[in-house]
């Protein structure tokens, strides 16, 4: 009987965010790629929840773009409502999120897919790794077929061996119903790699013309749109947008969780995977936090489609007839019709240790793992995984080295850092306290921080860069201009310190020390500047921030010094941790299964203390 | 399979005594002993934490009548497998048995060594392993109390619970960021300034503690200086309680300088006696002159030394000119002879100034009140107090207080929660530079010298 065999590049398994990712970098950079997917309609589908971006997770989105990724430009096109949250902070914690258009979101994805030269898609379920003399050489699928690579990606998401549960009802698939991949942990157990068992849930859906919205604070998006992609012009995404909603609980529904907690599968047991402790349930939050009175709940439109609207903040897996209950005492939801109840979803994923900092299997050469898969949780964070996975298996190809991004250069760097490098029972969530260098990472500034990378790499076009090189340099003059202008203590100036409750001059100051000051602002000084050049809107926020926050911007920059000295120490990959005297057992143990690539890497492998660090810093010396 | 690391060495004093350790330390240290020693039963038989009686034997000739204790790890002084053999004390014995040790498998130890594994694996931290330096080091009894209490953590105690005040501060604003549903910031600016300027103080108190703990370990650099023949020499002698100059009546005698480490009422001080100043044309002791001036210069306290038995000569004014300023206790000198009287000059007064002599030691006693008063205002107070001792560390500390005031300052100028925790981190990491918390290169390489050097 003969089968299919074709010859690739590049196989993707899974057309999430992170196997579109991973695809989309690996065909531009010419690589002949095919995607397999279970179901070509539910290609960078949003199962969960209806937005991209967010706290520290819409660093992760620019950053992609600045790469020369994808969900950027796929968001600003699909989007219904954009928001830059956190405001009220400092500039390292502002962050993008946008409610998108679910069905479009995944159309437009999937045509940016079809259109796509050197990328084939596939619907069919992936059965098999094959692997010869150690190096894995592409897949098999259920029917037979074999399709040989060069390299594969693993981006399976939440598929394999996945089960729903809501309450006492358990169902066999994947996210809504669809249908889940049984094979393949099969083979990865075979090659020796270790799976983990992980959970993660969704709230319920509600029909939103069953809800009583005079009964929420209405959530408006920014006007103007700020757009995700730094490609994107500013002025194509100023359109309508719809509201969000707000509403929050109360006592009578934190009453029913705790008489029916003993109900959910995860405290009576029942879940053997680990949920997510930052996007915890009701239920957890409840429990956690007793002594508060309320939570807050987000009411967000699915897409323009429909009138489904997602529960931000309600997902439970307590059984059907108590989130009935539940939902129907919510403010505005008395009412209400349940479209879809909430869920919880257990699936297979794996130990990311056993993954390099580039994503490629450490046993395994030509495999890597991408998305949730490797055990993290969100849209975002998937994305950037199949990018950097997508562009390090290109590289291997290519013959060139791989990119690795460390913790001062990205969330990225921090995000696989941490997959690789830390054992984790639960789902990773990007998270803006997890980036130690979180003020040099910012949002606004991802550009002129990754656009060089995304241009040798080769997928950052030569005309961009140069855009950025001249941001860059226009910031720089303006800075240098702003620090090297004097204004004296005249009167006129001393009128406009007043106005803005700012104390009068004695002595000259230069235009950037008034910047500086708390109160005031690059853009307030406009009037006392008449020399000020003609600047786009983004330049002049970049001088603001360099300026306003110079000493803390600095301070970073020393910490970030003292970081790289143990970064580029290199542990050679030949090191016998058994001839390292004086290591603690437990440290011995956990470098032999890390096998960190840099003593920095080392140290943040939990169960090596200062100490064996230490030690290990003292034998790599002699 | 791993290259043996078992070390030994003998852990008692060099001096005779009645009784010797040789400490081997190290995965084999059981199997190595067991090597050279015999008794009822084999060591490694023997339960962890025993006392077990016998012989060490060269080949078949018994050397000493021994006690040896098992401690087995991590539960001893350096986390490893340690055996402790207790013979009799004499030079002699000790060495022979050191080296069937190291005969029968064991390395010689570094000087330092165990303190060093001792570190590494975890059973002290850095603070209290630099300790174990300075006590060997410790050439006075209150340099070795401070020391004492840096060892058993008290300064440890104090940096650790200060970085969690700390970390939790931080931990706090992490969790408002993530998730400021549950953990909200209102107000949070007023009690977080509280909260930083309590432990501002706690650092400052250290950090104003650190002179008399530099002082207390390193000394007081003291410079003697006085015309010739006025007595300095002598005057090293007698506080020195040996003689350290040569002293004759030939002006002029010393002429280059001397130091001398010596203890009065158990404070360190540095002596360097000088060559007397005085105009000369002979070369070599006009650049002994200038050292001497050079040392004045730099020292902590001067001791004066003028002779009270004579007339002040244009010399003994000189010296006074050129003292004038400084840190100096004079000493009018030679209080034993029938000519001695005090001298009145003004220039004297401007000091503390004391009847002395040499040859008796009248004035002794006062001196040393004098340098008390002087240097610890009086009291030195090693029960309830952290001395730091160490340069390292009080940068470090000078360090977390600039940071915490940039935190300060931020607060003040309304700057937002993550923003203060650049400062926040920076005061943190510095503290963790004391106890080796933080993990830096710098701290390993300075404190691996230190450990490698002499001793």
């Amino acid at each position: 009987m003969t089968k299919i065999q074709e010859n690739y590049d590049v196989v993707v398994v899974g057309a999430g965010h992170a196997g579109c990712e991973a695809a989309l970098a690996c065909a531009r950079l010419g690589m002949e790629t095919i995607v397999f997917t279970v179901s070509v309609d539910s290609i960078a589908l949003m199962p969960c929840n209806p937005n991209i971006g967010g706290t520290s997770k819409g660093h992760l989105v620019r950053e992609l773009d600045a790469l020369g990724g994808e969900m950027g430009k796929n968001i600003d096109k699909t989007f219904i409502q954009s928001k830059m949250l956190n405001k009220s902070k400092g500039p390292a914690v502002h962050s993008l999120r946008a409610q998108a258009d679910k069905q479009e979101y995944s159309r437009e994805m999937r045509k940016t897919m079809e259109k796509q030269n050197h990328l084939v898609i596939k619907q069919s379920e992936v059965s098999e790794i094959i692997v010869e003399d150690g190096h894995c050489r592409g897949v098999k699928t259920v029917s037979g077929a074999a399709y040989f690579a060069k390299a594969v990606i693993l981006a399976t998401g939440v598929y394999l061996n996945s089960r729903c549960l809501f309450g006492e009802v358990i169902e066999p698939t994947g996210p809504n119903g669809l249908k889940n991949a049984t094979h393949l942990t099969k083979s990865l157990l075979n090659n020796g790699i270790t799976i983990y068992r992980f959970k993660t849930g969704t709230p319920a859906r509600v029909d939103g013309d069953t809800i009583d919205r005079s009964r929420m604070e209405e959530q408006f998006g920014d006007v103007p749109v700020v757009p995700f992609s730094f490609e994107t012009d500013p002025a194509s995404v100023q359109k309508e947008q719809v509201s969000c909603w707000l509403t929050y609980t109360g006592e009578e529904i934190h009453n029913i969780i705790r008489e029916n907690i003993h109900r959910s599968p995860l405290y009576a047991g029942v879940i053997e995977g680990v949920g997510p402790r930052y996007c915890p349930s009701i239920e957890d939050k409840v429990m956690k936090f007793p002594d508060k009175e309320r939570h807050q709940i987000f009411v967000e439109p699915e897409g323009l489609y429909t009138h489904e609207v997602y529960l931000s903040g309600f997902s439970s897996s307590l059984p059907e007839d108590v989130q009935h209950a539940m939902i129907h005492k919510l403010p505005g939801f008395e009412n209400c019709k349940i479209v879809r109840n909430a869920y919880a979803i257990e699936y297979d994923c794996i130990d990311a240790r056993q993954l390099n900092l580039s994503l490629e299997f450490k046993n395994i050469p030509g495999l890597y793992g991408a998305g949730q898969i490797n055990g993290s949780s969100g849209y975002e964070e998937a994305a950037v995984q199949g990018f950097m996975a997508g562009v390090n298996a290109s590289m291997k190809i290519l013959g060139r080295e791989p990119y690795v991004l460390d913790r001062s250069q990205a969330y990225i760097g921090v995000l696989i850092d941490d997959l690789v490098t830390k054992e984790s029972h639960e789902p990773y969530r990007m998270m803006t306290s997890r980036a130690e260098y979180r003020l040099l990472l910012r949002q606004d500034n991802a550009d002129l921080r990754l656009c060089e990378i995304g241009h040798e790499i080769g997928l950052v076009s030569d005309e961009r860069f140069e855009k950025v090189k001249c941001k860059q340099k226009a910031i720089e003059l303006e800075v240098e201009r702003l620090d090297s202008v004097h204004v004296g203590d005249s009167e006129r100036i001393n009128r406009f310190l007043r106005e803005h409750g700012s104390s009068e001059l004695n002595t000259g100051a230069t235009l950037s020390d008034l910047i500086r000051r708390p109160e005031l602002d690059y853009f307030m000084l406009t009037d006392i500047d008449p020399n000020r050049p003609e600047l786009s809107e983004d330049i002049q926020e970049q001088v603001n921030i360099e300026i306003k926050y110079k000493g803390y911007i600095e301070r970073q920059m020393l910490q970030v010094k003292q970081f790289k000295k143990l970064e580029i120490k290199k542990i050679p990959e030949d090191i016998d941790y058994d001839q390292v005297g004086s290591l603690r057992l437990e440290a011995r143990q956990k470098l032999k299964e890390v096998r960190p690539e840099n003593i920095g890497q080392a140290a943040r492998i939990s169960g090596v203390s200062p100490a064996d660090v230490s030690m290990l810093l003292v034998y790599l010396k002699k | 399979m791993r290259t043996n690391n078992t070390i030994a060495a003998i852990a008692t004093s060099l001096s005779p005594a009645g009784i010797g350790i040789i400490r081997i330390s190290g995965e084999e240290a059981t199997e190595i002993a067991d090597r050279v020693f015999r008794g009822s039963r084999s060591l490694k038989e023997a339960d962890t934490h025993t006392v077990n009686y016998g012989f060490v034997y060269d080949g078949d000739e018994a050397v000493d009548q021994v006690l040896v204790m098992i401690m087995k790890a991590p539960r001893s002084y350096t986390g490893e497998d340690t055996v402790e053999i207790q013979c009799h004390g004499g030079m002699l014995v000790l060495k022979r048995i050191l080296s069937l040790v190291i005969d029968a498998g064991a390395n010689p130890a570094e000087p330092g060594e165990f303190t060093k594994r001792a570190f590494l694996n975890g059973k002290m931290d850095l603070s209290q392993a630099e300790a174990v330096a300075d006590i060997i080091d410790a050439e006075n009894q209150n340099s070795l109390k401070v020391g004492m209490r840096q060892l058993k953590g008290k300064l440890s105690d104090e940096i650790s619970e200060i970085r969690k005040i700390l970390l939790n501060e931080i931990a706090f604003i992490e969790a408002a960021l993530d998730d400021p549903e549950h953990y909200s910031l209102e107000g949070y600016g007023e009690e977080l300034d509280r909260k930083v300027s309590a432990v501002y103080s706690r650092i400052d108190r250290l950090i104003r503690n650190a002179d008399t703990g530099i002082i207390i370990k390193s000394g007081i650099d003291t410079v003697i200086l006085g015309r010739p023949n006025s007595g300095k020499s002598s005057v090293l002698n007698l506080l020195a309680g040996t003689d350290r100059a040569i002293v004759t009546d030939i002006e002029g005698t010393t002429r280059d300088t001397l130091t001398e480490n010596i203890s009065l009422a158990g404070i360190r001080l540095n002596v360097t006696d000088t060559a007397g100043l005085r105009n000369s044309i002979d070369i070599v002791e006009k650049i002994g002159i200038e050292k001497a001036k050079k040392a004045a210069r730099d020292a902590d306290l001067i001791l004066c030394v003028l002779d009270g038995a004579e007339e002040l000569r244009e010399e003994d004014k000189e010296v006074l000119d050129f003292i004038d300023g400084m840190n100096a206790v004079i000493l009018i000198n030679k209080q034993d002879l029938s000519s001695w009287k005090p001298c009145q000059d003004e220039r004297i007064f401007r000091h503390p100034f004391i009847g002395f002599s040499a040859k008796t030691g009248q004035g002794r006693a006062e001196l040393e009140t004098i340098v008390k008063d002087m240097f610890f205002k009086g009291e030195i107070n090693l029960n309830d107090e952290i001395y730091i001792t160490s340069i390292r560390h009080l940068q470090a500390l000078k360090a977390v207080l600039a940071s915490l005031k940039l935190v300060h300052e931020g607060i003040e100028n309304g700057q937002t929660e993550d923003l203060l925790s650049v400062d926040l981190q920076d005061a943190y990491e510095s503290l963790g530079t004391i106890t080796g918390e933080t993990v830096g290169e710098d701290i390993i390489n300075e404190i691996f010298s230190k450990f490698c050097m002499g001793k």
